[in-house]
């Protein structure tokens, strides 16, 4: 392993939540660090850092990707979304509220990633079952809840969806 | 004082009692916004990284931090003896579990460590990396020692002994011996007899455990950001192990990623992280990854049980005995211990039912594994799924249907107050009206209609049930009484500021489940505001009621009753001021939706933010002698009862690939009586979470570790947790017995679904092989046991 | 825990790669196995070639008979494709049973195959269906057939220097069968396991059966026994149970946190039987 201090810092640019953004930092430093620590959005959270948890999954490029296992470096160029973003965009504002009004978040630890995820099916197929919801969100952990209520919630929203 | 007339919670108009409100703290979570510990950053702060025990049991002969230190952005590299001489060593055991013993534990090891995992070296650096890279520093010359790892083989004579100065490696032994249990399994006309094996697992809180600490020389005070269930808690022990006086601890508990009671101990790691701060002078930061957090968080349920049940021909059980054993790892937990988990299998076996012949021993064991303590529905599930287990094995003896043998042994629903034979006292359950309740949304003749033919086409489904009691709303009994600093009571404060909104800080904290909804709805009825009007502050000591936190399905149960006497005190101070400012007599006034009214016609008269500015800013237009008070404080503690029991029962229905072992939960159904529910949805996802937990010890967690010790399986890609794919939709109904100990009537209702889950499933599991011959006796269910238990495998 | 120091490079050439490809450098393409590696420290490289940025090794296309999957493919895009469905349907079935959707955003083609997890779909799909590894070094472009990629456990015929540009496997012809059968213990986990059946069949009789199972052996385990069992007759009862027969000479499963070698075994033969019947049912 080299020395940290010999490594040269690389200079990341990218658009986060529409804002561009640049910082030097060490190739190592993943992408959910990145986001928390350079950036200081710290909606995006660290469950497992080995890409099994979810709760670091934020949008990259139009597509949700664990955040924990992708490089900061490897955003350089990228449009990248977090909770924060995809909040202010009013994007998932009606899923916030079915999620409230469910109550499928309790501690919310992995809400933002259940978020993401959520949001990315219900683009491509708002008319997703049960089955195919409980499938999807299959890589997001949550401790709290029994997901019943995260899948009433996102049901709810893609149902309301296909009606409008 | 006012001399309103005196309405409970459950009289009040526009009350939000039973009512499903979405959570009030809910918004910031949902956009990201909430601040849990790893998102605070101090001035200056550092982070901590520990070097851990790579074996079960080893000598440190000698360490050589001196690479570590001088690594880029190292800050400072100390040992357990560093850290040990600034913080006093504890000792977990409670007086009143007789006999147990453990000796002191230190932050970290010091010549010798015990487990996997033990923290051995603290490095602290700019950056976690850079800390982590500097661990890497560290040489450590070990001499590895034969380990006891086996909680069965630990008790052998020959094994390893953890703690010489014992003799050998048991902590604590109980017996409990009531009515004739000899002469009942003579009598009997059957006698079922199964071993039992729970597998050790784990929280798995999706936050791991997190603290900040920051030391201020120049005032010696200590403050200390924490993800925890008990914030006075910690203060206390902080302060006495540091040496401080408890003013001089302040603890901060901002959002906490989910505890289900493994942040509610006193961790070698976080202590030490305090330390650092003393020594470095700057906040330090400590956050276990996740891997880390599987050898050093708790562990919980390793039981191997050997148990028998006598049954009359009636059906009637006489006598249950059992002999259980759990290893707890090399010291019992600080400052719960680690026999609390046995002693509830020990006090709730058979509880649901008549019984009059019990016969238990339980053995704690001394073990070269990680700590084992309280994680949700401690002993619960233990208790439960061995109870039912046996009770399915009888009536399947006795060819009897296996509601119709559940309903001959419950308590009658008429026989309360009551003790069960180990002595709880019951103040009211609900065992019969929650069966039928089930039973009319359980299609139980479709389902085994249903079974009978499937079967035919080589299709095994089963269907299981538990019945079950909860220990919830503990009193001083559970803890305080063994000498331990837990608090069984709460206080909430509730002040009216100036523009007529409701401010209410509590001891208990939020970890999801609802604490600040549950305070929120208890408190806008009882003064008779709108939850709009609320603020609740919880998770900090220096400015919230002593309280003991969130544990043991307390938070609704005490703190909840706490808000609602604040809550007619404040009541009474507002009408009381109002009745002065309108003229009138404060029991004719009310307050309904954020205005003082008349009582008789709910008239408004005045509105609270009137009130309020009338207090705070023209208190001149008032009496000369009169002062006004818009803030009172009430605290709440069990005195009736040492527990605010509660019942349940769980219906799980299955089906069993016998081709590749792998069960498939079909639907699940839970009926459970926590007295009053605040709030349903709530109580609901709270109850569906739990299950959701017990499936998870039925049939996917376990920790799996080597014989050397080494854990096999720790990270979340081969530590299996439930995930929504294979999770049933779970429904849910209440029964409801108010708890006589409170106006509030409300019992805990967070851990049930834990507690009778591996129950359900294992009866289900069971009965979907009934057919086959097969017969399984251990948690998790996976599909090699199962194979095993078809004959498919070897 | 934070990977280790590494340093990073982000060449723009597949020959550039290859060039930085010396020392202790490791290839970074989608990152979903390797990063979680890192991570954990059980990896340190000196130096991480990113290759994400070599559009050129990206898409799927067919010629004449041909499919080929570019190694910088996701597994998205392989889930989505038309061509993949139509063309090569074993993989379609296989692909959504790869972890999850945020993993298969990033996850790409090459690196699963290079990292040759003994239990990952797309291996043993490349296996079942006879396709071949095109790699490229500084010695220049090679080919190398599935069957001869895949030596031993994490271990193929990937040299030191060498990258994988991409895949190919026969388009699928009007008289094969597929059928993916896998055993898991949660949605998307690896298989406890599995098989990957490409069956040629004349009628109701089969040609070739290559059955090819996951968490089997050291490496995607080609049934060839099995296959020979089938090959001549129909599938039935009898063929189904002499393949079943033939895999305890075909597979060589180990222990592991899970289950047995035994419990993999008798695995494979259930999986064995559900896939064949589904293809003789088809």
């Amino acid at each position: 392993m080299p020395d940290s201090i010999d490594i040269p810092p690389v200079v990341v640019t990218a658009t986060v939540n529409g804002e561009r953004v640049s910082r030097a930092v060490e190739p190592r430093m993943n992408l959910v660090d990145f986001l928390r620590e350079e950036l200081e959005l710290t909606g995006s959270h660290i469950g497992c850092e080995h890409g099994v948890c979810g709760a670091c999954t934020v949008r990259v490029d139009g597509t949700i990707v664990r955040g924990c296992l992708m490089l900061a470096v490897q955003a350089d160029g990228a449009e990248v979304l977090t909770i924060e973003g995809l909040s202010e965009s009013g994007e998932i504002a009606d899923l916030q509220e079915n999620f409230k009004t469910r109550n499928a978040a309790q501690c919310g630890f992995c809400t933002p990633g259940m978020l993401m995820t959520a949001a990315e099916l219900l683009a491509e197929n708002p008319g997703a079952g049960r089955t195919e919801i409980r499938q999807h969100i299959s890589g997001n952990f949550c401790r709290c809840t029994g997901y019943q209520a995260i899948v009433d919630a996102i049901e709810e929203t893609g149902r309301n969806r296909g009606e409008k | 004082m006012a001399d309103s007339p005196v309405v409970t919670v459950h009289d009040r108009p526009n009350s939000y009692i039973g009512r499903s409100v979405p959570r009030p703290n809910v918004q910031r979570l949902l956009h990201g916004r909430g601040t849990f510990t790893d998102d605070i950053k101090l001035p200056r702060m550092v982070h901590a990284a520990y070097l851990r025990s790579p074996f079960a049991h080893a000598d440190i002969k000698s360490i050589n931090a001196d690479a570590a230190k001088a690594a880029p952005g190292v800050a400072g590299v100390f040992t357990g003896k560093e850290i040990a001489e600034l913080c006093e060593p504890w000792v977990g055991v409670l007086s009143h579990l007789e006999g147990m013993r453990s000796p002191p534990q230190y932050p970290m090891a010091i010549d010798r460590a015990r487990w996997q995992g033990e923290p051995v070296v603290a490095v602290v650096a700019e950056t976690r990396a850079q800390a982590e890279d500097a661990v890497e520093l560290v040489e450590v010359d070990w001499a590895e020692l034969p380990a006891a790892c086996d909680m069965t083989a630990a008790l052998d004579a020959d094994a390893p002994v953890i703690h010489e100065e014992y003799g050998n490696n048991l902590c604590w032994e109980r017996i409990v011996d009531e009515g004739d249990v000899d002469a009942a399994f003579d009598q009997a006309a059957v006698v079922v007899e199964d071993e039992f094996t729970f597998g050790r697992h784990t929280g798995v809180t999706l936050e791991p455990r997190a603290i900040i600490s920051s030391w201020d020389p120049s005032e010696e005070q200590l403050t200390v950001y924490m993800s925890t269930q008990g914030p006075h808690m910690l203060q206390a022990i902080f302060a006495k192990h540091f040496g401080l006086e408890e003013h001089r601890v302040r603890v901060i508990c901002k959002d906490v990623g989910g505890a289900f009671g493994i942040k509610v101990h006193t961790y070698g790691d976080e202590i030490a992280t305090a330390a650092l701060t003393m020594l470095l002078k700057r906040p330090v930061k400590f956050i276990p990854d996740r891997m880390e957090s599987f050898t050093a968080d708790i562990h919980a349920r390793h039981h191997t049980i050997k148990a028998r049940m006598a049954v009359a021909e009636d059906g009637k059980i006489l006598a249950i005995d059992f002999d259980d054993l759990t290893g707890i790892g090399p010291y019992s937990m600080y400052p719960r211990s680690s026999g609390i988990e046995i002693n509830q299998v020990l006090n709730l076996t058979g509880g649901p039912y008549t019984i009059e012949n019990y016969r238990a021993r339980g053995r704690v064991v001394f073990q070269n594994k990680p700590l084992m303590c309280q994680y949700r529905a401690v002993g619960h599930p233990i208790a439960t799924a061995m109870q039912e287990a046996l009770v399915d094995h009888a009536a399947q003896a006795l060819g009897m249907d296996v509601v119709e043998i559940r309903e001959k042994n419950l308590v009658p629903d008429d026989a309360y107050p009551t003790k069960s034979i180990t002595g709880m006292p019951f103040d009211k359950l609900s065992h019969h009206a929650a069966k039928d309740k089930l039973l009319g949304m359980v299609d139980y003749a479709g389902l085994r209609a249903d079974q009978e033919k499937a079967r035919e086409s080589g299709i095994y489904r089963g269907i299981g049930f538990a019945c079950m009691i909860e220990v919830t709303s503990p009193s001083p009994m559970f803890y305080g009484v063994g000498g331990a600093p837990i608090s069984a009571q709460d206080g909430v404060t509730l002040r009216l500021d100036a523009k007529g909104n409701l401010i209410v800080a509590s001891g208990v904290t939020e970890q999801g489940q609802g604490a600040e909804a549950v305070l929120s709805q208890v408190a806008a009825t009882a003064v008779g505001v709108t939850p709009d009007k609320i603020k609740i502050i919880t998770g900090d000591t220096e400015i919230t009621p002593y309280g003991g936190g969130t544990w043991a399905s307390r938070g609704t149960g005490i703190a909840g009753e706490a808000a609602a006497q604040a809550g007619h005190a404040l009541r009474d101070q507002v009408l009381e001021v109002a009745g002065i400012m309108l003229q009138s007599e404060p029991r004719k006034l009310d307050i309904r939706d954020n205005a003082v009214v008349d009582a008789d016609t709910g008239n408004e008269r005045i509105s609270l933010a009137e009130v309020g500015r009338v207090v705070y800013y023209r208190a001149d237009t008032l009496p000369k002698d009169y002062q006004s008070e818009l803030i009172a404080t009430r605290h709440h503690v069990p005195k009736k009862f040492p527990f605010a029991f509660t019942n349940g029962i769980h219906c799980s229905h299955v089906e069993v690939d016998v081709d590749t072992g792998v069960v498939k939960l079909l639907n699940y159904w839970v009926v459970e009586d926590c007295g009053t529910v605040i709030n349903p949805l709530l109580v609901e996802e709270q109850v569906r979470g739990g299950v959701i937990q017990g499936i998870g010890g039925a049939l996917y967690e376990e920790c799996l570790y080597s014989d050397e010790g080494q854990l096999l399986n720790g990270n979340l890609a081969d530590y299996l947790v439930p995930m929504a794919a294979e999770m049933p939709d779970i429904q849910v109904g209440h029964v409801t017995s108010p708890n006589s100990d409170s106006e509030l009537g409300a019992k805990g209702a967070g851990e049930g679904g834990t507690g009778g889950a591996p129950a359900a499933i294992l009866n289900a599991v069971n009965d979907a092989l009934l057919p086959l011959g097969a017969r399984l006796t251990v948690n998790p269910m996976t599909p090699e046991r199962v194979l095993r238990a078809l004959g498919k495998t070897e | 825990m934070k990977p280790a120091p590494f340093n990073y490079a982000k060449p723009s050439s597949v020959d550039e790669a290859i060039s930085l490809l010396d020392g202790d450098a490791t290839l970074l393409a989608g990152g979903q196995s390797l990063v979680a590696t890192l991570n954990m420290r059980l990896s340190a490289p000196d130096l991480l070639v990113d290759i994400n940025g070599l559009e050129e090794l990206s898409g799927i296309s067919v010629d004449g008979g041909t499919v080929r999957i570019g190694a910088l493919t996701r597994h998205r895009e392989l889930e989505r494709s038309e061509v993949i469905a139509a063309q090569a349907p074993l993989i379609a079935e296989a692909v959504p049973l790869i972890a999850h959707p945020a993993i298969r955003n990033r996850g790409t083609v090459g690196g699963s195959i290079a990292f040759a997890d003994p239990a990952a779909e797309l291996p043993a799909c490349l296996l079942a269906l006879d396709g071949a590894v095109e790699i490229a070094g500084s010695g220049g472009r090679r080919k190398v057939g599935a069957g001869e990629f895949f030596r031993g456990l994490y271990d193929t015929a990937l040299e030191d220097g060498e990258l994988i540009t991409a895949i190919e496997v026969p388009a699928a012809a009007g008289n094969q069968r597929f059928a993916v059968e896998e055993v898991a213990r949660r949605h998307g986990d690896y298989g406890m396991a599995g098989v990957m059946a490409s069956v040629t069949v004349n009628g109701e009789t089969v040609e070739a059966a290559r059955l090819v199972y996951i968490a089997a052996g050291g490496t995607p385990m080609l049934a060839e026994g099995a296959g020979a069992a089938l090959a001549g007759n129909a599938i039935d009862e009898a063929s189904i149970g002499a393949a079943q027969s033939a895999l305890e000479g075909d597979l060589d499963p180990f222990d592991d946190m899970n289950s047995t070698a035994a419990t993999k075994l008798h695995l494979a033969r259930v999986m064995t039987e559900r896939a064949l019947k589904r293809i003789a049912g088809a």
